[in-house]
């Protein structure tokens, strides 16, 4: 479980955070949504420790994460896996080269144990045989598998996941959708998702938080949220005409 | 100002941190050797032996008088190549060519969120990307600059003999002629202070970049604009205490 506590985050004079408080569990997906601008991957950055918050404190399970040095860090972060907008794979590594690489730096294991746990996730992404392809030679959809393979390489207990759906078709967002869904469920993983996509959000949604204007407007299911009657997220959730019909025959 | 060189100070302190496993540090190691090494050997031997030349002609235009020496062309062409030409004008060179790669590839990593990867899977960005860096930098710019004084040396007995200004033979008797040893210890403390500047300088500008392709850019333009100006410096400095 991931606790974020009185979480605030400045940039000069603009505030990105304010006051946060939120509790992630391990086995759900937890869905982070909000509109542009509402600091959703500043609060995901907070939690993983890219940007340090201003004030206020993140747990991981009862590890205090904010006041640790990098070194104390570490061992966390080898439990982390995250996948980022653009998949962030190394461009002048291969997908089997990417996917080994946390391996490489963190385990002892043999050369063949590694390439088999790499094979192991690439068939687990549906990847298998694409070993040898460079991230340049991948689909927008195919990277952000071999991103997805390469967070679960270690077997990780925190799932991290920003934006999965930009820049996808509708059926690969789903797919996409589909297995952060089952890995969370296969590892028991505290995955955190960020997203504004509505399909995400009422597809596998178990804990949604909607931030707004910095700070925590909303917190429930995917079930609750189109009964809610908080103004900002139903204006957030049925802005389109799509949602808007949707909701009508709700 | 102050600011720019703590960070600098701070991200050079971070890059040499204890690695995570030493074995993947050490093939990063290699890899930028062959990129820094064999990659600008090509460039390195052409501008070599044209240098070479260049000074010999110029030396035997300046100089050639009934009352000095002919081997005087060898003598200060060898004490140029060594001491100004090589080290310092391949350094130049290497700035563009190994600089502008250095800080464009990890200004690209940085923006492509890339280091952010490297910092959540707990790798020590600056060490897995700079140290690596630095001690090729270090290790085979001196041995481009050891090149590049053979060649231009080399390219300094060609330009006489096929001038004829001055004969080869008077040529290499000057190259022989008072050798002081001091210059090839000069030489060897600019290349590798040279090489240090380069590889940090260009990787300070890379991993501070922030933004998209044009910010890319300006990091690799700042990177070579930099370390060219510290190299001149540094060039100053080194000379004025050393000889």
């Amino acid at each position: 479980m991931i606790t974020v506590k009185d979480i605030y985050k400045t940039f000069g004079e603009n505030h990105v955070l304010r006051g946060i408080t939120a509790e992630f569990k391990s086995g759900k997906n937890n869905l982070i949504i909000g509109g542009s601008g509402s600091g959703k991957t500043t609060l995901l950055k907070c939690i993983v420790g890219l940007h340090e918050p201003t004030k206020g404190q993140v747990f991981f399970a009862d590890q205090n994460f904010t006041d640790m040095d990098f070194e104390q860090r570490v061992p966390i972060r080898t439990h982390i896996g995250m996948l980022f907008q653009n998949s962030a794979l190394f461009d002048s590594m291969t997908v089997e080269e990417n996917i080994m690489f946390p391996l490489n730096l963190f385990t002892d294991k043999s050369k063949e144990e590694k390439l088999e746990r790499a094979n192991f996730c690439l068939e687990r992404v549906n990847l298998k045989g694409k070993n040898k392809l460079f991230p340049a030679e991948l689909s927008g959809g195919m990277k952000k598998r071999v991103g997805i393979a390469r967070a679960i390489s270690m077997q990780p207990k925190y799932l991290f996941v920003d934006e999965p759906n930009s820049g996808l078709d509708p059926k690969t967002s789903i797919l996409i959708d589909e297995l952060i869904s089952e890995l969370t469920l296969e590892y028991n993983t505290t995955t955190v998702v960020v997203t504004h996509d509505m399909n995400s959000v009422m597809g596998i949604g178990d804990h949604i938080i909607f931030l707004h204007d910095g700070q925590k407007w909303w917190e429930g299911t995917n079930k609750e949220i189109a009964h809610t009657d908080n103004k900002e997220l139903n204006d957030f959730v049925f802005a389109s005409k799509f949602m808007q019909a949707a909701k009508a025959k709700l | 100002m102050f600011h720019s060189l703590g960070r600098y100070i701070l991200l050079l302190r971070l890059s040499f941190r204890k690695p995570e496993k030493f074995s993947v540090y050490w093939a990063g190691v290699m890899r930028e050797m062959v990129s820094i090494g064999i990659g600008s050997l090509g460039i390195i031997c052409i501008i070599s032996v044209f240098i070479g030349a260049v000074a010999a002609v110029q030396v035997a235009f300046q100089l050639i008088s009934p009352i000095i020496p002919k081997t005087v062309v060898g003598s200060i062409s060898r004490d140029s190549t060594i001491l100004e030409f090589s080290p310092t004008i391949c350094a130049l060179v290497l700035a563009g060519r190994v600089g502008s790669s250095i800080a464009s590839q990890i200004g690209t990593m940085r923006v492509t969120e890339q280091i952010d990867a490297l910092e959540i899977m707990g790798v020590n960005a600056p060490g897995y990307l700079i140290s690596p860096k630095i001690i090729s930098g270090v290790s085979m710019i001196p041995l481009l600059t050891i090149i590049s004084v053979i060649l231009g040396l080399s390219g300094g007995y060609l330009a006489c003999a096929v001038s004829r200004d001055v004969a080869p033979s008077d040529y290499i008797a000057g190259l022989q002629d008072g050798f002081n040893h001091v210059i090839v210890t000069v030489c060897a403390v600019k290349s590798i202070v040279f090489g240090f500047i380069i590889t940090s300088v260009c990787a300070y500008f890379g991993f501070y970049t922030s933004g998209g392709a044009l910010e890319v850019g300006q990091s690799a333009t700042k990177g070579v604009v930099y370390s060219c100006i510290w190299i001149l410096f540094a060039d100053l400095i080194i000379s004025s205490l050393l000889l």
